[in-house]
């Protein structure tokens, strides 16, 4: 089987908010690996605040989705608080069709310390 | 809607590893490409193709590895066309799952939105399946015209 690089992934701590900054491509392939590298993440820390942001995401499929709404539902299972932050219009798009803005806070403008 | 007769074809076959996901509709943009589609057209594309090529791996060939062919088509009057086809398990109630949110895989997060996307950034869905043979999943989608097309 065909190897690929692994999906960068940086984070941020700012007090007691961890922002998790993908990048590339998210579909079945790669979600895999950042759904375990977000939690891991997630588990040590023990943040009050996981933000992803998403500004750097070009392309994600239904499998996005999943690994999106996996972290909330985690999130809320550890009474964390979840944001999704910066999706570029691809992704808003997909993020729209399933209305997730329903459940989840979508913010376009996120402040945090950019990571690059 | 299409054409008899594609202006253009292209068929390839790789094996069910999620990494060919990629490869997929990166294929499935390329060969789009040549009608100068825009950029919400082509995102459009990949993301279905990347759906139905998704569906195969993870439900057509569940616990093995087997081989999707992808067929792709374009016509004159500027329809593209992909076919994903894989020789797995097949589906037993297409209507049921092609339902928004239905999924035969929760626990692996899946978010039971892949046909729902596909119909959304597509014009036309069709799915051919019988149990044990295989999914033959048909979209459809017409670009639009240039902008300094006479």
């Amino acid at each position: 089987m065909l190897t690929q690089e692994e999906t960068p992934l940086r984070t941020v701590t700012s007090g007691k908010t961890l922002t998790v900054f993908i990048e590339g491509d998210i579909d079945h392939h790669t979600a895999r690996q950042i759904r375990s590298r977000i939690d891991t993440k997630v588990y040590i820390q023990r943040p009050d605040e996981l933000i992803l942001d998403l500004s750097r995401v070009c392309f994600m499929d239904s499998s996005g989705l999943g690994l999106i709404l996996g972290r909330y539902a985690k999130a809320v299972e550890l009474g964390i608080a979840f944001k999704v932050a910066n999706p570029t219009p691809e992704v808003r798009r997909i993020l729209d069709l399933a209305g997730t803005e329903r459940l989840i806070k979508i913010e376009t403008a996120h402040q945090a310390r950019r990571a690059w | 809607m299409a054409k008899a007769k594609p202006v253009n074809e292209l068929k390839c076959a790789f094996p069910s590893w999620s990494s060919n996901e990629a490869l997929a509709r990166s294929v499935a943009a390329s060969f789009a490409a040549q009608m100068n589609p825009t950029c919400e057209e082509v995102s459009d594309i990949k993301c279905a193709v990347s759906e139905a090529v998704t569906n195969a791996i993870v439900h057509g060939y569940r616990d093995t590895v087997g081989e999707i062919q992808l067929i792709l088509k374009l016509y004159a009057d500027r329809t593209f066309s992909a076919e994903v086809r894989d020789r797995g398990v097949g589906i037993r109630d297409v209507e049921e799952a092609m339902r928004p949110l239905f999924t035969t895989d929760p626990e692996h997060e899946r978010s039971g939105m892949g046909f729902t996307i596909i119909e959304n950034f597509t014009d036309s869905l069709r799915v051919v399946s019988s149990p044990g043979k295989g999914t033959r999943v048909i979209m459809k989608k017409k670009l639009s015209m240039l902008p300094l097309a006479k």
